[in-house]
């Protein structure tokens, strides 16, 4: 039983570290870039070939890859989106210009890497385990745990505190009104791309050591998911979307402990889709749409 | 006529018949395998077994003057390729027996136009259940299923380690790993093991800890896993990790050195079925096992099923009477029986797929080794 709860909240703090950068620029600015998921995968073989081929340590290679992660999400706004930017269905086609970029990059990785899972090392990471009660905890479950708690505090601070934040959510709230008062709007919006990707770029990285497994799809199998955990944790609520994550962690790891793990993704699916009947907007969501 | 003339008659005429008998006696086989391709790896040691073995029987002297010569041809690891082979083979250099080719896949294909041309295939790789000897009664197989495979294997293992209740972890979504289920089930009933827990899990997925975690709250003594070689690493590190040591014991995607390489230390331990015990020290496995050390090859169970494949056509062209013609080989075929083999006492069943001892490999210092 312990070792389930540990087992839940680890699988729900990947969901949420996946999901909190996503939000960033999806539930905060209403701008899905289906693309999150590729920086995701090409950040964590990027992490493999500094630790595989250019022997960095995993300290050096991980903040490189991190920051790799931020520079191509400011590259997948400036082909995918803004160029469609200001026409009137530019959300629709964004989306789908995001699908097209993943697909191409997807492709790319493919190619170059062959379509076979990749690995770190072993020893690239600590093995080491603690028993806490009945349960067994690794000391980088304990790690990406803490990250995903850390980027939680940060990500709210950054929006709630700082200047950047401000003015990302007067983005949020009407560029037009931005544009008015002095913000450069297309500056903010890429900024927002950088600081979501990076965090996808950690999220990408972390996954790929969590279960010490690198592959083209990676992305696309916590994509769904991640996109879940922000609908159900409340759009653009940081707190909502880390809650929701570890919620869908623990659900899925109740439901394999006590249904069967043939129902793990119907029962965690059903309930998302109670929860946006019972509560459309989400468990920490505000009560008021914005209105443009 | 008197003595001087009839000599020499008879002199021409044995002169005339020397060189029609010598080419009467030579017995051509196909050899289709896979140089090159996706199963390449294997191919390369089928071509070892096989060139090794039609030197072996020649030199015996066992076919009493009948020579086999071998015909190699590259099966490209596909159906089109295979099929092209196979008509070459029975149209063109007319062998008199067929071994390969090295994908049930591409058997599949390529086994139906032996059998309109009433050319006898020996399967050394194929291990699909269904669809290979099936096709025809020109169709017999030297490899073992996983369906015979691993209830032979488990055997060993219970008997060894004596455990009474098992657990079984599959996945579901994939034909390959729900038949290995279906064999495990069936092997842990008949050997009266209780299975007091089944958990799936998809192709996809990466994190099994729910599954292994459920799994060893019920306190299984044993543990088997029917899954691809991807996610049989992770399954086993991912046990070891959460502290759980019960014997794991996998189908035939486990069988393979990936599965060391990506699991690392937590492989040790694991145990695979195997149809080749290469620990056996039958005189005729040594011969084997030297034969090829002295071709710089390591052999594996591809390189010994490709052996026995020819051996069983020899002894085959043998019981018929020392003729090698395609329906003296196919006719031969019924009558081997206890053959010596690398692979054990070889017979066939009366459905023509193989029948011999199966051997159990656990993981032991990075290595497989046979469990003794």
């Amino acid at each position: 039983m312990g070792q389930q709860i540990v087992n839940g909240l680890f699988l729900g703090s990947i969901y949420a570290l996946f999901a909190l950068g996503y939000t960033l620029v999806f539930g905060v600015l209403d701008i899905l870039n289906l693309a999150h998921q590729a920086v995701f995968m090409i950040c964590a073989y990027a992490a493999l070939v500094l630790v595989v081929h250019l022997h960095m340590p995993m300290f050096v290679a991980f903040p490189a890859a991190v920051l790799l992660g931020g520079i191509l999400g400011m590259g997948v706004d400036r082909i995918a989106f803004r160029p469609l930017r200001g026409r009137s269905d530019s959300n629709i086609a964004g989306l789908i210009s995001s699908i097209a970029l993943a697909t191409i990059l997807e492709a790319v990785v493919s190619q170059i890497f062959g379509p076979d899972v990749e690995r770190f090392p072993l020893g690239s990471v600590p093995t080491r385990t603690l028993h806490i009660g009945d349960a067994v905890v690794s000391e980088l479950q304990i790690v990406i745990i803490a990250i995903a708690a850390a980027m939680l505090l940060g990500l709210t601070w950054l929006l709630r505190r700082t200047r950047l934040g401000r003015r990302i959510r007067a983005v949020a709230e009407s560029p037009k009104a931005a544009r008015v008062l002095g913000v450069d709007v297309d500056w903010i919006i890429s900024a927002s791309f950088f600081v979501s990707s990076a965090l996808g770029a950690a999220a990408g990285i972390l996954f790929g050591l969590a279960f010490n497994n690198v592959a083209p799809d990676m992305g696309r199998s916590v994509e769904l998911k991640g996109l879940a955990v922000i609908v159900l944790g409340g759009m653009g609520s940081m707190p909502g979307a880390a809650l929701a994550g570890l919620a869908l962690g623990l659900l899925e790891v109740f439901t394999v402990a006590f249904i069967g793990s043939s129902y793990r993704d119907a029962v965690a699916f059903g309930v998302l889709f109670l929860v946006l009947v019972l509560r459309p907007r989400g468990l920490l969501g505000s009560a008021a749409l914005r209105e443009a | 006529m008197n003595g001087p003339v009839r000599s020499l008659a008879a002199a021409a005429v044995a002169l005339l018949a020397f060189p029609t008998l010598s080419s009467a006696e030579t017995v051509k086989i196909g050899g289709a395998f896979s140089i090159t391709g996706n199963a390449a790896a294997y191919g390369a040691q089928q071509k070892h077994g096989v060139q090794a073995a039609i030197e072996d029987v020649n030199k015996s002297g066992k076919l009493k003057g009948i020579t086999l010569e071998l015909v190699l041809e590259d099966d490209g690891t596909s159906k089109e390729q295979g099929i092209a082979v196979y008509q070459r083979f029975i149209n063109k250099d007319k062998v008199s027996a067929i071994i390969g080719p090295t994908l049930s896949n591409t058997a599949s294909a390529a086994d139906p136009i032996a059998q309109q041309g009433k050319t006898p295939v020996v399967a050394v790789s194929n291990t699909a259940p269904k669809g290979i000897t099936d096709i025809g009664d020109y169709i017999w197989r030297v490899s073992l299923t996983e369906a015979q495979v691993i209830p032979s294997a488990l055997a060993i293992a219970k008997a060894k380690m004596g455990f009474k209740t098992a657990a079984v972890l599959y996945g579901n979504d994939d034909v390959f790993t729900k038949a290995g289920f279906d064999v495990m089930k069936a092997a842990l009933e008949a050997q009266g093991v209780k299975i007091v827990d089944i958990q799936t899990f998809a192709t996809k997925d990466r994190d099994f800890n729910a599954q292994l975690t459920a799994l060893k709250s019920k306190n299984p003594e044993f543990l088997m896993v029917s899954a691809l070689v991807e996610q049989a690493a992770a399954i086993v590190s991912q046990a070891r990790q959460l502290g759980w040591n019960v014997p794991i014991m996998g189908g035939n995607g486990f069988n393979s050195p990936k599965l060391i390489a990506n699991a690392g230390p937590a492989a040790d331990g694991v145990l695979v079925g195997t149809a080749w015990n290469k620990a056996s020290t039958d005189p005729v496995n040594l011969a084997f096992i030297a034969g090829q050390k002295a071709r710089n090859n390591d052999p594996d169970q591809f390189c010994a099923q490709a052996y026995t494949g020819v051996l069983v056509i020899a002894d085959a062209i043998a019981q018929a009477g020392m003729k090698g013609g395609r329906d003296d080989i196919k006719a031969g075929f019924e009558k081997v029986k206890d053959l010596s083999t690398p692979l054990g006492k070889f017979s066939f069943l009366p459905n023509r797929d193989g029948n011999h001892a199966a051997a159990m490999q656990i993981v032991k210092d990075g290595k497989f080794q046979i469990l003794q």
